[in-house]
């Protein structure tokens, strides 16, 4: 059941996106800083909280998820340490994921090469 | 068509641009990130299974993703997916693997510094400025919010 609540709530949010993409002039890169920024608007006003909840990698995998974890550990981090923590938490929490884009994503670049587009 | 004003030419243009299909797009977005998603459910349940705890699975997770996102862009496999599946190949974090590798690959002829680690974060540097940044912001909201208690 999981899995296809997982399914459905997170091509949801692509087929939102695909519209956003289609009807405006945006690019990819916009979609990926904006679903960014409205993920962590989303989490700070705690509304992301009960779809990850409900949806759980549905909602996690987007970067909608990404989003939601950096302002979620950013108030964590407030709560727990002050204006250190605010400054620290968002980071902190996304540290997993950033680190593995940073390594995986040189070693990748490095040993291979674009394919020719036909 | 000598004749047109202005605002003539425009609603011409407009009517000439083809249109997206849009329910084809959308359909296609939402099998691939549908899809994606299921994936990281599988692996989320396979972390579970090893006893880490929320924040864990929701890091190894993401780590494990984006190994597969990069993986996949080197060897030109999630270029198909992406033509396929659009916004479903970018929303979910496998798009901003593949948003890394497939920018720094494009540069590599530029050398190792400027080329390949400078060109990662075409895509990803935004997203790290908004990103990082936001949380910040919101975590200091946060402080000034709830410091009048």
């Amino acid at each position: 059941m999981d899995y296809l609540i997982a399914f459905l709530v997170g091509g949801l949010i692509c087929v939102i996106g695909q519209i956003i993409l289609d009807a405006t002039k945006l690019t990819p890169a916009h979609i990926i800083v904006t679903f960014l920024m409205i993920g962590i608007i989303l989490g700070a006003i705690g509304v992301y909280e009960p779809v990850v909840k409900f949806a759980e990698a549905g909602a996690t995998v987007p970067i909608l998820g990404f989003g939601y974890s950096l302002s979620k550990g950013a108030i964590e981090g407030a709560k727990a340490k002050g204006v250190l923590g605010a400054f620290t938490g968002g980071l902190e929490k996304t540290a997993g994921a950033i680190a593995a884009v940073i390594l995986f994503g040189y070693i990748m670049s490095v040993v291979s090469y674009p394919r020719s587009k036909k | 068509m000598d004749n047109m004003t202005n605002k003539e030419y425009q609603e011409y243009v407009k009517k000439k641009i083809p249109k997206p299909p849009y329910l084809k797009n959308a359909i296609r977005a939402f099998l691939i990130g549908g899809l994606i998603c299921l994936i990281g459910q599988i692996i989320r349940n396979i972390l579970f299974s090893f006893g880490l705890d929320e924040n864990q699975v929701v890091a190894g997770t993401a780590i494990i993703l984006v190994f597969i996102g990069s993986l996949l862009t080197g060897i030109g496999v999630y270029d198909k997916i992406g033509k396929f599946g659009g916004a479903g190949a970018v929303i979910p974090i496998t798009g901003f693997a593949n948003s890394i590798v497939s920018t720094a690959m494009e540069h590599k002829r530029e050398g190792y510094i400027f080329g390949v680690a400078a060109n990662m974060f075409t895509i990803a540097g935004p997203v790290l400025v908004y990103g990082i940044g936001g949380s910040i912001v919101v975590g200091l909201l946060y402080i000034i919010l709830t410091s009048g208690r």
